[in-house]
């Protein structure tokens, strides 16, 4: 084998199991966030949350099994796994008149690209392991923004597949209602984001995580942090903008869908809030970035500096992700138990009366704000 | 199930039609989740704008009133439960009350003040529940747990007082089932207190929610004259700026002697509703205090009794005759007759005979007891009305509840006809619906708050 082979063996090598880390930190994350929005409502609400799902051996031998397992019984986190059970020996039920081919491909592709978007955002900075230096990023794409919002678009097709292969009015209600907010909400998202673009001049996620070392981008973009996080949390069909779903109107775009099919939708809602909230991360709270950390140590303002060796400092740029991330989660999910439903009117005129001058003003005045300073 | 082909027909020309017209025929209900109880409307869709509606109501038809006519008058209690299951006590208590009426005979002010307090705790418990599912549907989730945690103080009390949770069957012609519990006014108010506390919470989450406030307002819109003309009562009937309550135009009970505002609204939507509604509840925490204070005291106390016999032993020494001591005895009933005893049953029970069964010291103890229970209770004997009519209208937490009663002098209701409020507010409900869109028939068929049981009967 000749040594270029090697090579592209080894980067091949290395890109699998960096996606198949972030893949699984992604659903596993997603699986815990049905254990958060259960728990976090339930202590939002005065109540005690599920807590039923118990996992519990008989043999007197395994008794310290059970007692290492206990507190995590009692929490209720066996609840992701209990749903997941549930859902794939659940009927998977197609309704009369509906297209089979479409019904099952809709779950599929939504999932799929909610899932793809995640290629493109960096977890943490780059290592050298070897004398090779890898990126903590599944694909280093240059024009990375692109990538996810091309990804996120066509997340928008599920849904409306969904919705019209299903032969029901309600699914088709809840199709259309999705296609027209995603897609307004798209656009003061993309705009939006422009602010971001012509600040850091760049559409590498990873070059504008890098640029953030100083200053996040939330305080260098405030009304476009704002503009963003009110599309994002559009962009993720969850309450107060859950119009496609609208339980208590319309049932939503997966009314006749049951079993697993349901739960990929399920799970798509759920992977949309990470990637969403890893989106907010790192355009706004500076990706893997940990104030006053450099690529050397710490160097906090009064003039100290804690030396530490690269990997410590890469593992706590990770971790600093990660925990961004879960706040932005938790944001989420506060907000999702405490505001009522928008209507579709409403909807349309926060989105494009609102919100979408708005980011064009956000726009206009960082251009000009560019152009001084250049 | 086989379709007689002329409803095949039908559809299809309904179809047809409809694609010529290019709208969409939508069935919300009879199983969706906001048509608590069941209801089925039929709507035409013209993008998400509705041009038609067709509410069809009957899926919860019981032949209530029917069953009344089987039995004695106080047989027909327990169904009167079913009518408005969030607040049975209202029911109960207009249905008593229009049998008085029939007779002539008043309950002891004691059961008419206990009367107030329950009926004004269910209005609590009623408005609670319509809020709060309001809010749920509208994606509220938390106001609705919020809600339900302060029925459930409410509930707790009626279910101490009446031994049941819903199907409570509490009041009698003549009065009430048994008085109320030791130490119930303490619970009481401090149950009023947590609801009060919540009420501020929900009002802090709510009444200055953009999202809120904008779903609710000009939606569901009812002129004065249209709700009028539809016989609309109630809260609903309040939000258009109409201040009738039948507790202030008809003073029943001890309404007159209790200090209370009726609110009303200026727009009749959605959103003045809800204000209503929220005022209401305060207003009855503000009368139920009140009849709390001067709730009279009873006449019989616990020091009155020195022996407790069970009923076994108390009917043996009556057949001998060791009557001697039986004014200071209690009777140990069986739990199911908890209640009838004397200390907590002739100070809310009419003394009048032809009414109000003996307590059962009385029953047991002496042969004038046993035969007035016996007169009530045998075939053939029972509460005889003399013959005529009678229709008594109670404020019930939609509205005017009212019990339209008639004797032909039998033991049995010649008729029994109830008055639902939500029925003719359904009636009305297309008028709201047409004009706006799919999602806002949810919060104004929310604002209804339809009971099942009550509409269908």
């Amino acid at each position: 084998m000749t040594s270029h082979g090697a090579n592209m063996f080894i980067d091949f090598l290395t890109k699998s199991i960096l996606a198949i880390l972030f893949l699984g930190a992604v659903l596993n994350l997603a699986g815990l966030l049905t254990w958060v929005e259960r728990k976090q409502s339930a202590v939002m609400q005065d109540r005690i949350g599920a807590n039923r799902a118990w996992i519990k051996f008989k043999s007197p031998w395994l008794a310290p099994v059970n007692w290492l397992l206990h507190p995590l019984n009692a929490l209720g986190l066996f609840h992701s796994l209990a749903d997941a059970m549930k859902m794939f020996l659940k009927e998977d039920f197609m309704p009369r008149g509906a297209d089979k081919f479409l019904h099952t491909l809709a779950p599929a592709l939504s999932v799929v690209f909610a899932l793809m978007a995640f290629a493109a955002i960096p977890f943490g900075d780059s290592i050298a392991i070897g004398g090779r230096v890898i990126h903590l990023q599944i694909a280093d794409v240059n024009a990375g923004i692109l990538f996810v919002f091309a990804m996120m678009g066509l997340g928008v097709y599920g849904v409306i597949l969904a919705g019209f292969a299903s032969n029901n009015n309600y699914a088709y209600l809840g199709g259309m209602r999705a296609a027209s907010q995603m897609l307004s909400y798209e656009i003061t998202m993309g705009i939006s984001i422009m602010g971001i673009v012509l600040t850091y001049g760049t559409l590498s996620l990873q070059e504008i995580v890098r640029q953030q070392a100083n200053v996040w981008g939330f305080a260098v973009q405030p009304l476009a942090f704002f503009l963003f996080l009110t599309a994002a949390l559009a962009e993720t069909k969850r309450v107060p903008f859950d119009l496609p779903e609208g339980e208590s109107e319309i049932i939503g775009y997966f009314v006749e869908y049951s079993g697993m099919k349901f739960g990929m939708f399920f799970l798509t809602d759920l992977v949309e809030t990470v990637l969403v909230a890893c989106l907010m991360t790192t355009f706004f709270f500076g990706g893997w970035q940990v104030p006053y950390l450099l690529a050397d140590g710490f160097h906090w303002p009064s003039g100290d500096v804690w030396l530490l060796s690269r990997g410590v400092v890469v593992t706590l740029g990770v971790l600093a992700f990660m925990l961004k991330v879960a706040f932005f989660n938790w944001l989420f999910m506060a907000i999702r138990w405490t505001l009522p439903r928008f209507r579709y009117d409403q909807l349309m005129h926060l989105g494009w009366k609102i919100l979408f001058p708005a980011s064009l003003v956000n726009v206009l005045i960082t251009s000009i704000w560019v152009v001084m300073k250049s | 199930m086989t379709r007689r082909n002329g409803d095949r027909d039908d559809q299809e020309i309904v179809v047809l039609s409809l694609k010529e017209k290019r709208s969409m025929l939508l069935n919300v209900g009879p199983q969706h989740p906001a048509m608590h109880g069941i209801v089925h409307i039929t709507v035409e869709l013209e993008g998400e704008t509705v041009t038609s509606a067709d509410v069809e109501i009957g899926y919860l038809h019981r032949a209530f009133e029917k069953m009344c006519e089987q039995g004695p008058y106080n047989n027909a209690i327990p169904y009167t439960d079913r009518l408005n299951y969030v607040s049975p006590l209202i029911n109960n208590i207009g249905y008593c009350l229009a049998v008085e009426k029939l007779l002539g005979v008043k309950a002891p002010e004691r059961a008419q003040y206990i009367r107030v307090i329950m009926s004004e705790i269910s209005r609590v418990t009623d408005h609670l529940t319509c809020i709060g599912a309001s809010a749920m549907e509208l994606g509220a989730f938390t106001v609705f747990l919020y809600m339900i945690k302060a029925r459930e103080y409410l509930y707790e009390i009626l279910e101490e007082v009446t031994g049941a949770r819903l199907t409570i069957s509490y009041a009698r012609v003549g009065g009430l089932k048994s008085d109320l519990p030791e130490g119930f006014e303490e619970k009481c108010r401090k149950a009023l207190k947590e609801t009060y506390k919540i009420l501020k919470e929900v009002e802090a989450l709510l009444n200055k929610n953009r999202i809120f406030v904008d779903r609710l307002k000009d939606i569901g819109v009812i002129s004065q004259q249209d709700a009028l003309a539809y016989g609309v009562t109630g809260p609903f009937l309040r939000s258009t700026g109409v201040d009738y309550d039948v507790r202030k135009a008809q003073p029943y009970l001890v309404y007159d002697r209790l200090d209370f505002d009726i609110p009303i609204g200026e727009h009749g939507d959605n959103l003045d509703r809800y204000y209503v509604r929220m005022e209401e509840m305060h207003q009855s925490i503000r009368i139920t205090e009140q009849a709390l204070r001067d709730l009279p005291k009873g006449e019989i106390s616990a020091g009155d009794f020195g022996r407790v016999l069970t009923a076994a032993e108390m009917v043996d020494q009556a057949k001998m005759g060791q009557t001697g001591d039986f004014k200071t005895v209690e009777v140990d009933l069986d739990p199911t007759l908890e209640g009838t005893t004397k200390r907590y049953h002739d100070d809310v029970y009419s003394d009048d005979k032809r009414v109000s069964l003996p307590a059962k010291e009385d029953t047991y103890g002496n042969i004038e007891g046993l035969m007035n229970h016996f007169k009530l209770v045998m075939h053939g004997h029972g509460l005889r009305p003399p013959k005529g009519e009678a229709y008594f209208p109670v404020e019930g937490a939609n509205g005017e509840l009212g019990f339209y009663v008639v004797s032909d002098g039998s033991d049995r209701p010649y008729r029994v006809r109830v008055r639902p409020p939500c029925f003719a507010i359904m009636s009305a409900l297309h008028k709201m619906v047409v004009g706006e869109m799919v999602a806002d028939i949810v919060p104004t068929f929310g604002s209804v708050n339809m009971i099942g049981g009550e509409l269908d009967r």
